[in-house]
């Protein structure tokens, strides 16, 4: 995990603190299954274990964009909204008799569309990224609510289920877990091992200097939130066949779970930092979380009330540690920068 | 500034701006001039919309919001943005409702009771913010899924009917004074007292100093952690206010209550006209960006579309509102840069 962020040049500092970051993601995790096999004896079977992730999927492939999206400093708060509006369109095309070898298609062209308006709005028009989709988060919702209204779809053939239901054969690994490892690995390359990859990171550190350096600011986010919108129709399709069944409401809340797992993974509200193996171990230890929590029998209103809550310390914990290695390098005397401390004081304001 | 040197351009580019300022500061009257015009093409197909009876009771739907949007308004001026309203709203209103029911508190106790836990959470919110430094999109998104949380919990699947109330406790949602619903007036002394302290007092200007430029504020000696708690602070209490308005409003009450508001606070705070980014906007333009909210819901329905629509035009609204200020903001800048470069 280090290596990666070992190759990306002139980071030294941070690379040390994510690396650290995603070991104790690791510990964690660790710490995690141990407590879920404590707390139930069907914790630690092959079958849980496949529930749990295939639990978690949906969340698990729209944090992967939206972690590009939130290191470039931006937001997607539509997501959620997207895949309710992906499994709406893919109901209704169903139930109109259109085939699914045409339905997924178009529903995840639908995806990019509503991506791209996304990303004009944003990028080119240079409106902020909150209210562009907090506006969009009612849009598409909107949309799906028209498109196929209260009803639900659920006729689907079995070969569709088994996409998001089934595994691959001889094994226990859910299919949608295949689709994510993909997109992750994919995600990854690009991220950590090519020029997009730092154009991303130059855009989250000063999209000013990133644009005079030469990268096309206004185009790599556009083509985030592209990415972030067919991602999000994807994770809708992939509902719609675990659940068999195609609603406007589906996936309503998610945007909450997604930006945790991101910021859990170790990235930076304020952009310019995160990995993709940071997100896929806060994945993970987000699944078993939840899992352990409902084998122990805790009940929802404290599963809402645990994931606010490491929301927000998967960003004090980072600041505060970062606040003590800085003044722990003060008293053993290396340079004090007075500069960053005035700018670390302003953030909380932005 | 240097006017002495070419009077002429001076004197064009002065215009320009005059034109483009009156376009930006006249966010309230556009959308006074749209609701006429909407009014009037409404009615023609629905005539019961221009009833007093209708207009009414969509002023007093939309005063809960509007108050609730007051607080909001507050936070976005300081370039922060505050999730968890209908949370707070929520947890407020079952609170309330659940005191009144078990008799544990009468009505004017109660009432305190909700402002006060309004204002508790408001100051959580605002400690996460200033003291924890968490940005506060992040911040209220954990704290909008935390009392929503604790408000689930606290109710379970009990909801408090309409008759569990003291008699006459949910009267102030019909009652009216001199012919103006009662929430009308609440919601506008809050317009008028929040708009009067923005205006008027130090603490009004330093929550436009910090929200238009944090590090001249901070320059300047503004305590701009003190100025955004006291933000969230308030917005939580308002929260408060706007959900014991909903308990008079609504009469039955549980623990899913309010969910979803947020997304029409910001909307009639963006639509209002306050910029997101901070340092400007009225608690007026909030205020009215509620009842235009309020009126198209209104419209809608009474025009025979479903309720369906409703969501998709919001979030229409929305993107057209933030289109138009990022346009009026360039034009300014535009008139702004024109002048420099004479």
């Amino acid at each position: 995990m280090s290596a990666i962020g070992g190759s990306t040049t002139g980071l030294g500092r941070w690379t040390r603190l994510l690396a650290r970051w995603e070991a104790l993601l690791l510990a964690a995790l660790v710490g995690l299954v141990v407590l879920g096999a404590y707390l139930s004896p069907f914790f630690l079977t092959p079958g849980n274990f496949s529930n749990l992730i295939a639990a978690q999927m949906e969340v698990a492939i729209m944090a992967l964009p939206m972690l590009l999206i939130i290191v470039t400093a931006d937001i997607d708060l539509s997501v959620e909204s997207m895949a309710g509006l992906a499994s709406a369109i893919l109901g209704f095309l169903w139930a109109a008799g259109v085939p699914l070898w045409i339905g997924i298609p178009v529903v995840l062209v639908v995806g990019a569309l509503g991506g791209l308006m996304n990303g004009l709005l944003i990028a080119w028009g240079g409106l902020p990224s909150l209210v562009v989709t907090l506006g969009t988060l009612a849009l598409f919702r909107g949309l799906a609510l028209i498109v196929l209204g209260p009803r639900g779809v659920s006729d689907f053939p079995a070969a569709f289920t088994e996409l998001g239901f089934g595994h691959v054969p001889g094994t226990l690994i859910p299919w949608p877990f295949v689709i994510f490892v993909l997109l992750a690995i994919l995600l990854g390359i690009v991220l950590h091992r090519t020029w997009v990859g730092r154009q991303i990171y130059a855009i989250g550190r000063n999209p000013g200097t990133a644009r005079f350096s030469g990268v096309r600011v206004t185009r790599v986010r556009t083509g985030l939130f592209v990415l972030s919108g067919l991602v999000a129709a994807l994770a809708g399709v992939i509902l719609t066949s675990r659940l068999s069944s195609a609603r406007a409401d589906a996936g309503q809340g998610m945007t909450l779970t997604v930006v945790t797992v991101v910021l859990l993974g170790g990235a930076s509200a304020f952009g310019g930092s995160g990995t993709i193996p940071g997100v896929v171990l806060a994945v993970l230890s987000v699944a078993v979380m939840q899992n352990a929590l409902r084998l122990a029998s805790v009940s929802v209103e404290i599963q809402s009330i645990a994931l606010g809550l490491l929301l927000i310390l998967s960003v004090v914990v980072p600041t505060f540690a970062h606040q003590a290695k800085s003044a722990l390098d003060r008293v053993r005397g290396g340079r004090p920068p007075p500069a960053d401390s005035i700018t670390h004081g302003e953030t909380a304001v932005s | 500034m240097a006017e002495s040197g070419a009077a002429g351009t001076v004197g064009a580019g002065r215009t320009r701006r005059q034109w483009v300022s009156t376009l930006a500061r006249q966010r309230e009257l556009s959308l006074v001039a749209i609701m006429f015009v909407l009014g009037g093409l409404v009615s023609i197909t629905a005539p019961q919309f221009l009833t007093v009876s209708n207009l009414s009771q969509v002023a007093v739907l939309a005063s809960i919001i509007a108050v609730a949007a007051v607080g909001e308004a507050l936070v976005v001026i300081t370039r922060n943005i505050d999730l968890s309203v209908e949370a707070m709203i929520g947890l407020v209103a079952y609170s309330v409702a659940i005191v009144l029911q078990r008799q544990a508190l009468d009505p004017p106790a109660a009432i305190a009771l909700g402002l006060g836990i309004g204002l508790g959470l408001g100051m959580i919110n605002g400690v996460v913010v200033t003291v924890l430094r968490v940005p506060s999109i992040v911040a209220t998104l954990g704290t909008l899924s935390i009392f929503r949380g604790v408000d689930y919990l606290v109710a379970g699947s009990h909801q408090v009917p309409l008759a569990g109330l003291p008699p006459g406790f949910t009267d102030p949602a019909r009652d009216t004074i001199l012919g103006i619903p009662m929430f009308v007036l609440v919601a506008v002394v809050v317009v008028v007292i929040g708009s009067v302290v923005l205006r008027s007092t130090r603490f009004g200007r330093q929550i436009y100093a910090v929200g238009s430029n944090p590090e001249a504020a901070a320059i300047l000696g503004i305590p701009s952690r003190l100025v955004v708690f006291a933000a969230f602070s308030l917005c939580g209490l308002l929260a408060g206010v706007a959900g014991i308005l909903w308990v008079m409003e609504f009469g039955t009450i549980n623990g899913t209550s309010a969910t979803g508001v947020v997304l029409s606070v910001v909307a009639a705070v963006v639509v209002g006209g306050v910029s997101i980014s901070g340092g400007s906007g009225t608690l007026a333009g909030a205020a009215l960006g509620a009842l235009f909210l309020g009126f198209i819901a209104n419209a809608l329905i009474l025009v025979g579309l479903s309720q369906f629509w409703l969501q998709a035009i919001y979030g229409v609204v929305i993107l057209v509102a933030v289109s138009a200020d990022a346009i009026i903001l360039r034009r300014i800048q535009r008139a702004t840069a024109g002048r420099r470069t004479r």
